[in-house]
């Protein structure tokens, strides 16, 4: 009989669970004048839901950009282990190359293609995962055929995941916002990423889609063990969800543990609460 | 059993005499690379082949001898349409046990009453939703008698660590291992079932109190779809989507007692959100779904029709009229002019067909409507789209079919004639008996109703009243002890003039009150949030909540035009003098409604109360309060004034039928 475990492996990345994945070290980048990341070392470990928080304007999504390629950092390293023996070295790489290695995202303002279905957002993000060839593609048989069912299979997975069977052929436009979200971390979860960075997820969203998005990312990473880093503004989650946590303010990485040993540390407090109230 | 149904004059009636599990191992054998079953999963019809099928069934009943189960023992199946529920239920089956099907959305207190009643050990439960409704009676000590519940849906429930909670699978892994110790045994148990072993406690619907348990045999349900089938052939090749639930008397009869004997395949939609696209995919022949479902596709097609350009609309409308027409000669048995006919074909192309298509109806041969009564609008509006919808008439007790219209012989405010092999005789109180081979055997565990439903020559008291019209249709009044009287002496029905109420594709439930002490009709509605808030989209009135919307003025005067029509077609004693729209939708959470949707009076009676002193005070509103609990579990109070409407000199606005249905 049938198993609703996955068929597929959506986890990109082969490294034992707890084992370092993500290692910033030393990250420096200014625009100008302003020190928008300055000296920020972080770890994240395979498996692990990784928090970054930190008021408004604390580098937290250039961080992000970092990793991903869109921001190339002025000084410092960023490295990602896929297996106990590959190492990439993130700085200085095309975005579309560490795609490929195997870092997905989803964005603040929502970056889906509105007037395509929710199908078709989600295939592609297969796209790093096809080869094409002009002919064949252009005939649709043969290999192209084949490609296209066998990755079909993956994303059909991924919208069962997700519980959004229903919208399958629905144009991603004319989506409520909070599944709008859905989709987008949909079509990061199909590129079978080692680690998934997520910006944002729950921005806007009613305290019901919280919880539905809450669900679905603990599932993702329960199930399939893909490492998460997470950017939210909404401490509640963040305490509820995530394994570790990092603070940023003004571009310097103040704390990472625990979400208990972060909620505690003066540091902290003082950050979000501001000088006088913390004394 | 099979001189009961010797009218039919079908070759194929030694089915009548197996069992279930019997004719499963049959299909296995003869057909077995032919499709049993469908799921759509992952976007793709997944077919499961006869020979699999049984083979799956076999390891499920293995696995559930090797739990413990006894014959003789009902196993309890709480969950939506899967192939599991078919699988478990022929496995329990084939063990001589008895399959005891729960409505997927029944609250706990249903599920511990119903288990209880059933001594029920092994529940198989769908998904972690069901799971943690078991879970919860079970830490509070209401499931004495369970002792597993297996689930075949994991999804969530991997972190779960009880000793009491099996996979599906697991189980059917102890089958392999009990199959392997006692080869030849599981064999031997099937032969040795028989045709009047019970197959399934079914739940009555209980609009009266707590839900008794029908016993029915193998031999019944089989003589009662044989009948149906005699008059109605279904082919191997039929496609059929399985969706209302198992639970249900109409669900069993296709899905196992027609399906297994004809061996046509159950498909299963991926969810009940894509079901609609699902029943598309399929196109099946045979449909078998209560009024609401017929209902709404009315109502989805008014608000299609509503948002479509005028061109579109005046075509479909021309298109329909002539489909009416072309329906009204049709519906008697008899063929139309050639000139109709060829008008017919032109508007069926460009108006009709594309309307049933978007339905999924257009393979559809033959559609029925049953377990509560159907607007004879409605009615009239399928057959006007070329769709062959029948009434079927019958009760749970008697399998769920016992009259039935015959093609070409449609009345749409009849129930038809009994089916072959169905007497069908009227009490001088006006009560409608029946007695076939498909009369139940009893009430589980329930001497006293047992005896209080079956007369002992074998005669099935309905507890409905009814007469004969002069072509020999059955009509059914309502439940005889619903019948009421005007002071004016006239005898009517609530349902009937609630049924006109419930035409109106604006209003979802009407409750009337009248008769004995009371002085004149009067109603408590409820509107249909979709059509309602469509209708209040389209013009510019801004809502907040389900009370505030039907509190609106402009919503009781849409509201009262359409009681004002459906007055004109009421006799003068049962007109509707006054009604109230309710502030909230009747639910079965609240005991309001079955979970078949059928209003529960007592309860509407005791709950709202002062409304309807209300309706019969001269006072212009009433203010309730009601309380409304919150996903999280609190509850508040709220205050709600609901405006009292009087009848009283409104004239029913100028009449025309495509109007009527707001085409």
């Amino acid at each position: 009989m049938r198993a609703r475990a996955y068929r597929h492996r959506l986890n990109g990345s082969s490294l034992e669970r707890g084992r370092p994945q993500l290692m910033a070290k030393d990250v420096s980048l200014t625009f100008g004048g302003v020190k928008a990341l300055d000296g920020v070392s972080i770890t994240v470990h395979q498996g692990d839901i990784h928090a970054v928080i930190g008021p408004n304007g604390a580098g937290k999504t250039s961080l992000l950009n970092c990793v991903s390629g869109l921001y190339h950092p002025q000084r410092g390293r960023i490295v990602l282990r896929t297996t106990e023996d590959t190492e990439h070295d993130l700085t200085r790489v095309r975005p579309s190359r560490i795609a490929t290695l195997g870092v997905a995202r989803s964005f603040q303002n929502i970056e889906l293609f509105k007037h395509m279905t929710v199908l078709e957002n989600l295939l592609l993000g297969r796209h790093v995962h096809m080869r094409h060839r002009l002919i064949s593609s252009l005939a649709w048989f043969g290999p192209a055929r084949r490609q296209e069912i066998s990755q079909r299979d993956l994303v059909e997975e991924v919208i069962d995941l997700l519980e959004i069977p229903a919208l399958r052929k629905r144009p991603v436009g004319s989506l409520a916002y909070g599944l709008q979200k859905r989709v987008e971390l949909g079509r990061a979860l199909c590129m079978q990423p080692a680690l998934l960075l997520l910006d944002e997820p729950m921005a806007g969203m009613n305290v019901e889609e919280k919880e539905d998005m809450a669900r679905f990312i603990l599932d993702v990473n329960a199930l399939s063990g893909v490492t998460t880093v997470l950017i939210e503004h909404d401490m509640g989650v963040v305490m509820d969800i995530s394994h570790r946590v990092s603070v940023l303010d003004f571009g310097l990485c103040i704390a990472t543990g625990s979400a208990d040993e972060v909620s505690q540390n003066p540091d902290v407090i003082k950050a979000y609460l501001g000088e006088t109230h913390a004394a | 059993m099979s001189d009961a149904i010797s009218g039919s004059g079908s070759p194929d009636m030694s089915y009548t005499s197996q069992t279930f599990p019997q004719l499963l191992a049959d299909r296995a054998q003869r057909y077995p690379d032919d499709d049993g079953l469908r799921e759509k999963r992952y976007g793709i019809w997944q077919a499961t082949s006869w020979s699999a099928y049984h083979r799956d069934v076999r390891r499920f009943a293995q696995g559930l001898a090797a739990l413990g189960m006894q014959p003789g023992e009902a196993i309890g199946i709480l969950g939506d349409n899967r192939p599991e529920w078919v699988i478990a239920e022929l496995a329990a089956q084939s063990l001589g046990g008895m399959s005891l099907g729960l409505y997927p959305e029944g609250v706990v207190e249903e599920v511990a009453h119903v288990l209880t009643y059933g001594g029920v050990r092994f529940v198989i439960a769908e998904d972690q939703e069901q799971v943690d409704k078991l879970i919860e009676l079970w830490d509070s000590e209401r499931l004495e008698i369970v002792e597993r519940i297996i689930y075949y849906d994991p999804r969530g429930l991997e972190q779960y660590d009880l000793p009491y909670l099996m996979e599906f699978t697991a189980v059917q892994k102890e089958g392999d291992a009990w199959e392997a110790e006692h080869p030849g045994w599981l064999d031997a148990q099937v032969a040795a079932g028989r045709s009047d072993d019970v197959a399934i406690l079914c739940t009555t619907s209980g609009t009266t109190g707590k839900p008794k348990l029908a016993m029915l045999t193998h031999g019944n349900l089989l003589s009662m779809g044989r009948s149906l089938m005699s008059i109605d052939p279904v082919e191997p090749g039929d496609g059929y989507v399985s969706f209302l639930p198992l639970a249900w008397i109409g669900e069993q009869m296709i899905a196992f007692a027609c399906a297994l004997q004809v061996g046509f395949a159950l498909s299963f939609p991926e969810d009940a959100s894509t079901m609609r696209s699902d029943l598309r995919e399929i196109g099946p022949r045979v449909m078998f779904s209560p009024p609401r479902i017929w209902e709404s596709m009315l109502s989805q097609v008014q608000v299609r029709v509503g948002d479509a350009g005028w061109l579109k609309r005046r075509t479909f409308r021309w298109g329909y009229g002539i489909g009416e027409r072309y329906a009204e000669i049709t519906v008697r048995g008899d063929t139309p002019g050639i000139g109709l006919r060829l008008l017919h074909r032109v508007a069926d192309w460009v108006a009709l067909r594309p309307v049933r298509d978007q339905l999924g109806l257009t393979r559809l041969r033959r559609a029925y409507t049953g377990g509560a009564p159907l607007g004879p609008d409605v009615f009239g509006f399928f057959h006007a789209i070329g769709v062959n919808l029948k009434q079927i008439y019958g009760q749970t007790e008697i399998c769920g079919i016992a009259v039935v219209h015959y093609d070409g012989d449609v009345k749409f405010n009849t129930v038809g004639v009994p089916i072959p092999g169905t007497e069908m005789r009227i009490a001088d109180n006006g009560e409608i008996l029946l007695r076939s081979a498909a009369v139940f055997v009893g009430y589980f565990r329930n001497e006293e109703a047992t005896g209080e439903a079956l007369e002992p020559d074998g005669w099935l008291k309905t507890g409905d009243a009814g007469y004969t019209d002069e072509d020999g249709h059955l009509v059914v009044i309502d439940r005889a002890k619903d019948v009421m009287t005007t002071p004016d002496g006239s005898r009517f029905s609530p349902a009937f003039v609630e049924n006109k109420l419930k035409f109106s594709q604006y209003v979802e439930e009407a409750v009337v009150f009248g008769g004995g002490e009371l002085p004149y009709l009067t109603a408590l509605i409820t509107i249909d949030i979709d059509t309602v808030g469509t209708w209040a989209e389209r013009a510019h009135l801004a809502y907040t909540t389900y009370t505030d919307l039907a509190q609106k003025p402009e919503v009781y005067e849409l509201i009262t035009a359409h009681v004002a029509r459906a007055n004109t077609d009421l006799p003068e004693g049962a007109r509707v003098r006054r009604f109230v729209l309710l502030h909230k939708q009747l639910d079965p959470d609240d005991e309001e409604i079955t979970r078949t949707r059928k209003v529960r009076r007592g309860v509407i009676n005791r709950r709202y109360a002062a409304i309807i002193d209300a309706l019969y005070a001269d006072v212009d509103d009433i203010e309730v309060t009601t309380t409304v609990t919150y996903q999280d579990g609190s509850t508040a109070q709220r205050h709600v004034t609901l405006r009292v409407q009087s009848m009283d000199g409104i004239a029913p606005p100028p009449l025309d039928r495509s109007a009527a249905l707001a085409l």
